[in-house]
């Protein structure tokens, strides 16, 4: 029998590592949550529910050329391009070794550039035009990387997306706007955000192919990535993927989601938890035994242990270095 | 040495670096085929094509946010605003983003871009073609604002511009265009970003300004020569972050000190230099510290009689350093 993934091009080492990336993710999330309400560190600001977009997302790009923009909640997607567990629990902890901002910007705010992952602030969807730069900047200098671009369907209204996305459209430039519609901005829903049905709905008016998928499911998202990268890398220019997932839990660990929406409406979207339906899948077609799982957990456990002590250990930077790096300073000792 | 206008050494600073470094690229408004809307890219679209001098579509914000990612990548883009007037859509871009990469990633990543724009009033603008909105970006530490005052700084600073490895937002005076002439050597030079100039030298009142109103002090003191006042004149050239050096020797150097703008008064870029000689300079002041700048009124009107009220101007200057001079 030929599996779904099969039929994507997708072999089985290939489902199980996205499957070990979307669970790595979700076990490094819910460690932050637990250092968050035992005091060891300020702030979470959360993945859950939004790993299969990401990681199937970003297993159809090249994760060796192409370049991503991420946004807050982009915790798979950072560890499918390169980033490790060390790595994201020192931006967590704030510590000075923190590879995205030697622990100057709030935790999940990414950045490496050896990975090709842009830095990002906290004002939405400004890293949308510059995605759209990167790919200027390729074709100029005759490199073919693209750039795949995250955002939430509340930054979709913002005018920073409707610029950048009529700059890519106009410029033919190869670039993935991937919106994580996770049904949510803080505690505003889509019905209060959007006049359109869907995200996607917006890409015709910026000459540009639209399409929407099952956010939960990552080999739908894969199969809808592949189509856009193909097009970019083929020159028919930007496309706009709309992945509808759920944010399961509040906005971050100063929020409280039961001021805005229900118990019940919280665990009916736990049901369709990317991470348990993928897991599901993999079990129906016997990539995921028993045996691989319990070493995938007892292997992922050790990761996070590991990069949570390490990081905790690992020194904060001196406070005089907060005033360094507002310039170039090449040729200064 | 060839005389040529402002504008022109601005034209002739983008064809040089884009002819030394292919990395360098030109985008905005009307900056391809019709070579700009005051011909500052006169003729870059014909020399180096579509590909490196791009007609952008009409949305300030991704000018300079594209920009910021081609920048990135490693290209060296030169935005052009087509008056300063329209920047405040890129503020977000400016402020939050390129001032700020650097900073942000630990010098990871880094954004040498240049953003140019005309700013200033004396041209029958109105409110929102004649304003000088620098105020607005000094105090934003990462961004450097440069504002030449001759065609010999214009070219060379915008050279150091380009070659800088942080953004800079490069402010040209819109009436000294083609009202400004001087000697520009046909050669590569650049002039270093950080540092201010003595423009005269003087014994009795030291007046700092920048941009065009350089221009209109220079001239009021030559009429002040004659009746025996002799002036000192600094141009800052950038004014975010300044050369306190410089100021502070300046103003020491003849106690009385005038700081001109053509922006609103308060909260205007001389008010920092006022601060800075202020903390340095007490015990070398012989009078108190005099500005001379636009009204705290929006912006600057139409009509002309009410533009002319707005702009400051030779007379003004003059009237200002004789007061000075007789405290």
């Amino acid at each position: 029998m030929v599996t779904r993934h099969q039929k994507l091009g997708l072999d089985d080492t290939a489902v199980l590592k996205m499957y070990e990336t979307m669970l790595l993710a979700r076990r490094i999330d819910e460690r932050m949550w637990l250092l968050n309400r035992s005091g060891k560190i300020p702030f979470v600001v959360s993945c859950q529910g939004q790993e299969a977009a990401q990681v199937g997302a970003a297993f159809a790009l090249d994760r060796e050329k192409d370049y991503v923009g991420a946004y807050y909640r982009d915790l798979a997607l950072v560890l499918a391009f390169g980033m490790t567990s060390r790595e994201v629990m020192l931006n967590v902890f704030a510590k000075s070794e923190d590879p995205n901002s030697g622990g100057r910007q709030m935790p999940g705010h990414y950045g490496q550039k050896k990975n090709r992952i842009l830095t990002h602030s906290s004002p939405v969807t400004t890293q949308v035009a510059h995605a759209v730069g990167i790919t200027l900047g390729a074709r100029m200098k005759g490199d073919s990387a693209i750039s795949l671009v995250t955002f939430g369907e509340g930054s979709s209204n913002q005018g920073d997306f409707h610029e950048a996305a009529n700059f890519a459209g106009v410029q033919k430039l190869p670039v993935i706007f991937f919106c994580e519609n996770n049904k949510y901005a803080i505690s505003v829903p889509t019905s209060k955000q959007l006049a359109c049905e869907k995200v996607s709905d917006r890409a015709i008016g910026y000459g540009m192919y639209g399409k929407t998928v099952d956010g939960n499911d990552p080999l739908s998202v894969y199969e809808a990535v592949k189509y856009a990268a193909d097009r970019g890398r083929k020159g028919e220019g930007p496309s706009l993927i709309e992945a509808v997932c759920y944010r399961l839990t509040p906005h971050s660990s100063d929020d409280d989601d039961m001021t805005y929406r229900t118990k019940d409406e919280v665990s009916e979207a736990k049901k369709k938890d990317g991470v348990l339906t993928f897991a599901a899948y993999l079990r129906e077609v016997n990539v995921l035994t028993e045996d691989i799982e319990a070493a995938l957990e007892e292997k992922i456990k050790h990761l996070v242990d590991d990069a949570t002590d390490y990081a905790d250990a690992a020194p904060f930077a001196e406070p005089e270095s907060s005033l360094k790096y507002v310039y170039d300073e090449k040729g200064e000792i | 040495m060839a005389v040529m206008s402002y504008i022109d050494a601005i034209n002739l600073a983008l064809h040089e670096e884009m002819e030394r470094d292919e990395n360098v690229f030109v985008l905005g408004e009307d900056v391809g085929v019709r070579g700009g809307v005051f011909l500052a890219t006169k003729g870059l679209f014909d020399k180096f094509g579509e590909n490196r001098v791009i007609d952008t579509p009409l949305a300030e914000s991704a000018i300079v946010g594209v920009g910021i990612g081609a920048a990135m990548y490693g290209t060296r883009p030169v935005a052009e605003i087509q008056f300063v007037d329209f920047i405040l859509p890129a503020v977000n871009q400016i402020v939050s983003e390129a001032a700020k990469t650097r900073y942000r990633s630990n010098n990871d990543w880094s954004v040498p871009m240049t953003i140019r724009a005309p700013y200033g009033g004396g041209v029958h603008g109105a409110l929102y073609h004649s304003q000088s909105l620098e105020g607005l970006f000094s105090g934003t530490p990462g961004l450097k604002i440069v504002m030449p005052s001759t065609p010999y700084d214009a070219k060379g600073l915008l050279k150091a511009a380009i070659r800088d490895n942080d953004p800079v937002l490069f402010l040209e005076h819109k009436r000294a265009y083609r009202l400004i002439k001087g000697e520009v050597p046909e050669e590569d030079y650049t002039i270093p970003i950080d540092k201010a100039e003595v423009k005269r030298q003087g014994e009795d009142v030291t007046v700092i300004t920048y941009g065009l109103a350089v221009h209109f002090a220079l001239e009021a003191a030559n009429n002040l020569e004659k009746e025996g006042i002799s002036t000192h004149i600094l141009d800052l050239r950038t004014v975010y972050p300044l050369d306190q050096q410089a100021i502070i020797d300046a103003a020491s150097k003849t106690g009385k000190v005038l700081l001109v703008t053509e922006d609103n008064k308060e909260g205007s870029v001389i008010g920092e230099v006022a601060a800075i000689i202020g903390e340095h300079c007490l015990f070398e002041l012989d009078a108190p510290i005099a500005r001379l700048a636009g009204p705290d009124v929006p912006s600057m009107p139409y009509a002309p009689p009410m533009e002319k009220f707005f702009m400051i101007n030779p007379d003004k200057i003059e009237k200002a350093i004789r007061e000075l001079a007789e405290y």
